[in-house]
């Protein structure tokens, strides 16, 4: 292996693209796992494929309406849950079939699958152009201020929304802010893994960073360095080998969880 | 001088029960309020009308003379420990991460580690959440509701599926609370002695007002302790 792979301008592209997504989807990600929503990325995810075709079909930008359609769909699945009381792992999968049932019938209108579909569904980050480097730098670092400047109340709010209520926190708009960010988010990460394989980085560097932080700020910053490593790993080890770099990126975070379970198998972990 | 806590006819209806029947009373500051009451007798539900956690109620509560339905700012005055801390337990966050989160000034160090330490569980502070025994966490509990300062402190039976040693911990620090930095305290609770020993106020509640007074008064009175103690075998005997 030779070091040329890191002078190639579009892998200098993927690689400050997919390290901005790895650490917007490992935060956003630890709060969606501790609030029990772990599938909500991926229900998210296969509803802005519905929001993809619609783009492709319609001839806009197809991340435009992604956006639309995630962030619509997002505060649809709160309301419905909310409203008719289905429970939280029903209402994902009503989400993520409508997500995929819509997008299939835009695509046979449009006359079959095209290769920007097989990109949006299997990530194409070696792909991403400058714009969308900038845009997805920039996206990470709002939605990351916004947390920042909010995280108490929203550590709060995950951690125990009642008592988070009677210390006078707004829970209820804490809740839809933090649905309507992973629906940004999931969309921003789509270019990085595709729709299929979003929730691996939602979930598994964060359930990985949960077996050895002591405190939330060190989970943290533990699945963020998961994250990182894997999308880094998973780019160049893609590319020397030549298979897909999606696939590649969450087997690597894959292999880092198996490898923590084994050391918590073998008792070098504390109990929690 | 002014009540801390002035609640008066206040009653809550649910479709099929009526939890509480105008229920009239007033807390003096510096006040030690224990409610008492079967299960069932509605304290559960009085205490999430005061903390705002229920606002569907007919009546008035107010907070230093501030109607709570009317003010935003009346949670800065109030600290609550629940019955139970419920958190999922591999929740990744230590136990001064924990007290933090009650912190509603930007941070404040010094505060976080003077709670920690009066309620001697500063050398935990690093250890993660769910490692704790039942007494440690409690006092993490009521170090996240004192961190702010407040005047009035909500317990809702906390002494449940706690070892003896801590519960007389519990207590003593409930009294120095008390009667050293006059916080008001509203304490409910199954354990009549414990209410004996530590309250000066009574209230003794079953969806209606059954009894409010000094805590001498209700105790030295057999025939309203025997009372209570029949009204609360009953409804233990009703849920078995």
């Amino acid at each position: 292996m030779s070091f040329e792979i890191l002078t190639y301008a579009f892998m200098h592209r993927a690689l400050i693209a997919g390290t901005a997504i790895a650490i917007l989807c490992s935060v956003m990600g630890l709060f969606l796992v501790l609030r029990r929503y772990s599938l909500f990325g991926d229900a998210l995810a296969h509803s802005s494929f519905g929001g993809i075709a619609l783009g492709l079909f319609a001839g806009i930008y197809p991340l435009w309406t992604a956006y639309g359609v995630s962030i619509i769909s997002a505060l649809l699945i709160t309301k419905i849950k909310e409203k008719y009381n289905i429970s939280g792992d029903a209402s994902i999968a009503v989400l993520l079939s409508s997500g995929i049932a819509v997008g299939l019938v835009i695509i046979s209108f449009s006359g079959g699958f095209s290769l920007d579909i097989f990109s949006f569904l299997f990530g194409s980050i070696l792909l991403v152009s400058v714009d969308d480097t900038v845009a997805i730098v920039a996206l990470t670092g709002v939605i990351l201020m916004i947390i920042l400047l909010l995280y108490r109340q929203i550590l709060y709010s995950t951690f125990n929304e009642r008592q988070a209520k009677v210390s006078g926190v707004q829970v209820d708009k804490i809740n839809y802010l933090i649905i309507i960010l992973a629906g940004v988010t999931v969309v921003t990460a789509v270019q990085l893994v595709g729709v299929l394989l979003i929730s691996a980085l939602f979930v598994i560097p964060n359930v990985t960073a949960i077996m050895y932080g002591r405190g939330f700020k060190q989970t943290m910053f533990i699945s963020m360095t998961i994250a990182v490593s894997s999308v880094i790993a998973g780019i160049l080890i893609s590319y020397v080998f030549d298979i897909t770099p999606a696939g590649t990126i969450v087997l690597f975070a894959i292999g880092v969880l198996a490898v923590t379970m084994g050391i918590k198998s073998a008792g070098l972990l504390s109990k929690n | 001088m002014l009540n801390a806590v002035d609640i008066s006819n206040l009653t809550v209806k649910y479709p099929d029960v009526t939890a509480l029947d105008d229920v009239s009373f007033a807390i003096k500051q510096g006040d030690f309020l224990g409610i008492i009451g079967p299960n069932g007798a509605g304290k559960s539900t009085l205490f999430d009308s005061m903390l705002g956690l229920n606002t569907n109620y007919a009546g008035t509560i107010k907070f230093f003379d501030e109607d709570i339905k009317k003010s935003k700012t009346y949670h800065k005055e109030i600290g609550y420990v629940p019955q139970k801390p419920e958190f999922e337990n591999n929740f990744p966050a230590t136990v001064s991460e924990v007290v933090r989160m009650g912190l509603r000034k930007k941070s404040d160090d010094k505060k976080v580690d003077e709670i920690l330490q009066q309620l001697w569980i500063h050398e935990l502070r690093n250890r993660r959440i769910g490692e704790l025994s039942g007494g440690q966490l409690q006092r993490v509990f009521i170090a996240k509701a004192l961190v702010n300062d407040p005047k009035i402190l909500i317990l809702d039976e906390p002494s449940t599926g706690v070892d003896q040693q801590s519960i007389d911990l519990f207590f003593s620090i409930l009294k120095e609370l008390n009667s050293k930095q006059g916080i008001t305290i509203i304490w409910s609770s199954h354990d009549l002695d414990a209410v004996n020993k530590l309250a000066n106020h009574v209230a003794c509640l079953n969806r209606t007002l059954f009894f409010h007074g000094k805590s001498e008064t209700f105790f030295s009175d057999d025939k309203l302790v025997k009372q209570y103690s029949e009204a609360s075998m009953q409804e233990h005997m009703h849920h078995h």
